[in-house]
């Protein structure tokens, strides 16, 4: 028989994430049933709890802070070792003592997102009602119901405005929505490699990855949790098409060609004979470790129904009208997942609005992704523009 | 029209002593009142727009080479990437109070469209170009039979972005058929010294190696 080398299952149990999900590694804020979080699907959640890091020190007037959304599939642990991998924090390259998003300077906070599944109040978490967890019990979220429940995170944390927001992809979005919501909090805004709306080919590909975990055998209509499974096949399956988008041909090509994996010839099986074939499932095996897969379903949903213009009479520059933010928009030349056009059509909104906005396209070979990786052209112009804003703040130069 | 008739007399240009800015950069910036919202049409890597916010002038720029826009982002200025002549359009009316083309217009497609379009955007418009009726212009076409290069413009013709010369004269003729009203011009030497103003405007036309025009809408009758 032909062979064959399925994705392996996760090495972490589901007890450790769903221990995770409501006791996280991390600073939680808890919100009674007197704060619900009111969701745009119309329900009242409560109660609900938002956990989050924070680095560097908040100064006396509390004028340092700088919010940092993450994407789709991150959470957290910016600049710190995950508690479920030990891996190092995801955007470390960019956030820590001298880097971009200085520490020594600024006071970073990064909040799990609503729906997510490390710590903040999402599908995995135990449902009070129930004593179980919420899996397809939990309602749908959306991208300005994340933004509203960082909002009353930083009420609670006493920050009324913030030096910047910043973030890539989903994160960008939830920038973006920061800025259309509360503009009057956001003193500069830094959109990375994203949309002011989800395209039809996004939506597409997120379609496919909802699918592939749903036709997981192992998800059982979003209970794995009571069966002691996780529909990691399908989840994985996911995650590997979504890494595709995240890349280039070119990246992929230069990565690894047509290379062969640890082998001279084809193996005439479905084994990972090719290199590209190898990273990807181990892009798919590693991610089931800590993600969960309800989480996964809600958090793309978000994304697709995401779109500033439709929420405000269709007109994009409505949505900036008057706003006195300063935006530093950047995207990447070879993400085709957020492409530059997309990017264009924000920064002509912010015209139209007479908003005060730079726009920065860097050529990189890397995609999507770019944003995460080490790109010195981006990191110089983040720190130039958190610099200026800064000092449009009256932040001292060399520290506050 | 004669040009003479409309070049009102400069307050004199401030003489730059740390010789930090260009002084043709220097007479843009003191046609301009502080606190004024201007946007700077192909800036370059930012160096006018950095004399503007020095004086407390709210600065934007447009730039069609990446590379320019990057470094003037670096620089913490509000620069976006565009084009001067498909990206203007998307401006609204009245969205400045000055909107500046320093040393570009000759490089876009349709110089009389974009000349439009500044003039819709901003109140004002200042307007910079080489003057292709300078004498040292003149004298490589006649004696030398080349396409001329200076030491401001050295590109060759087969490489120059400059695809839309002009002379003073020629100029000055275009905004007279938009109804463009001419509140200032100067004509700088190529050490980028004013042209003195009392000498008859064919003498700025051969001698002025660039001109510096200060725009507004012209009424409804000439």
């Amino acid at each position: 028989m032909t062979n064959v080398h399925p994705i392996p299952s996760p090495s972490i149990l589901n007890e450790d994430r769903a221990h995770e999900a409501d006791h996280p590694t991390s600073l939680v804020a808890k919100f009674g049933m007197d704060q619900p979080l009111k969701l745009d699907c119309g329900i009242d959640l409560a109660p609900f709890q938002i956990a989050y890091q924070t680095y560097g020190e908040l100064n006396a007037d509390r004028s340092n802070a700088i919010l940092i959304c993450h994407a789709l599939t991150l959470d957290q642990h910016v600049a710190n070792v995950h508690p479920l991998t030990g891996k190092a924090g995801w955007w470390e390259i960019m956030v820590g003592p001298g880097r971009p998003l200085d520490t020594d300077r600024y006071f970073i906070i990064c909040a799990n997102v609503i729906g997510g599944c490390m710590g903040s109040t999402g599908p995995a978490s135990t449902n009070p009602a129930t004593g179980k967890p919420w899996g397809l019990d939990f309602p749908v979220i959306t991208i300005p119901d994340m933004v509203r429940a960082q909002a009353m995170l930083l009420d609670r944390l006493g920050i009324e405005t913030l030096l910047c927001v910043t973030g890539g992809s989903m994160g960008g979005m939830q920038v973006l929505q920061w800025t259309a919501a509360y503009p009057e909090r956001v003193f500069s805004a830094l959109p990375v490699a994203c949309s002011t709306r989800h395209s039809a080919q996004n939506i597409a590909f997120h379609e496919l990855g909802r699918q592939a975990v749903m036709a997981d055998p192992d998800w059982h209509h979003g209970r794995y949790f009571e069966r002691s499974t996780h529909p990691h096949r399908g989840l994985a399956v996911a995650r590997m098409a979504g890494h595709i988008t995240y890349l280039s041909d070119a990246a992929l090509h230069r990565k690894f060609g047509r290379r062969m994996q640890d082998r001279e010839l084809p193996t005439f099986s479905f084994d990972a004979d090719f290199q590209v074939e190898s990273y990807l499932r181990y892009q798919g095996s590693s991610f089931v470790e800590r993600f969960d897969a309800n989480s996964y379903l809600y958090l793309t949903r978000a994304m697709d129904y995401f779109d500033i213009a439709a929420d405000h009479s269709g007109v994009l520059a409505q949505a900036f009208r008057g706003i006195k933010t300063r935006f530093c928009v950047v995207s990447f030349t070879s993400d085709w997942l957020f492409p530059t056009s997309e990017s264009r059509a924000l920064v002509h909104a912010l015209n139209a609005s007479s908003a005060r906005v730079s726009f920065a396209e860097i050529e990189t070979d890397r995609g999507h992704d770019a944003f995460l990786l080490d790109v010195p052209e981006f990191f110089d112009i983040a720190r130039a523009f958190l610099e200026s804003a800064g000092k449009a703040r009256g932040l001292g130069s060399t520290g506050s | 029209m004669a040009l003479q008739e409309q070049a009102l007399p400069l307050g004199g240009i401030a003489p730059d002593r740390t010789g930090k800015y260009r002084t043709d950069h220097l007479l843009v910036a003191d046609m301009i009142g502080r606190g004024s919202k201007v946007l700077d049409v192909g800036c370059g890597d930012g160096e006018l727009l950095q004399l503007l916010e020095s004086r407390g002038i709210d600065g934007r720029g447009i730039e069609l080479s990446r590379e320019g826009v990057n470094h003037c982002v670096a620089k913490g200025l509000a620069v976006v990437q565009g084009d001067a002549d498909t990206d203007l359009v998307n401006y609204p009316d009245d969205a400045f109070d000055y909107v500046i083309l320093s040393q570009t217009l000759q490089a876009t497609r349709q110089p009389k469209v974009v000349l439009e379009n500044l003039l819709r955007i901003g109140r004002r418009a200042i307007v910079s170009f080489p003057n292709f009726g300078f004498w040292k212009m003149r004298l490589q076409l006649l004696v030398g039979g080349h396409m001329p290069r200076t030491e401001n413009l050295p590109a060759t013709w087969y490489d120059t972005a400059n695809i839309h010369f002009c002379t003073i004269k020629d100029f000055v003729e275009l905004c007279d058929a938009i109804n463009v009203k001419m509140e200032r011009a100067v004509a700088l030497d190529l050490y980028g010294r004013p042209v003195p103003l009392n000498l008859p405007w064919w003498v700025w036309n051969m001698f002025g190696e660039q001109g510096v025009f200060l725009l507004s809408r012209g009424g409804a009758g000439k």
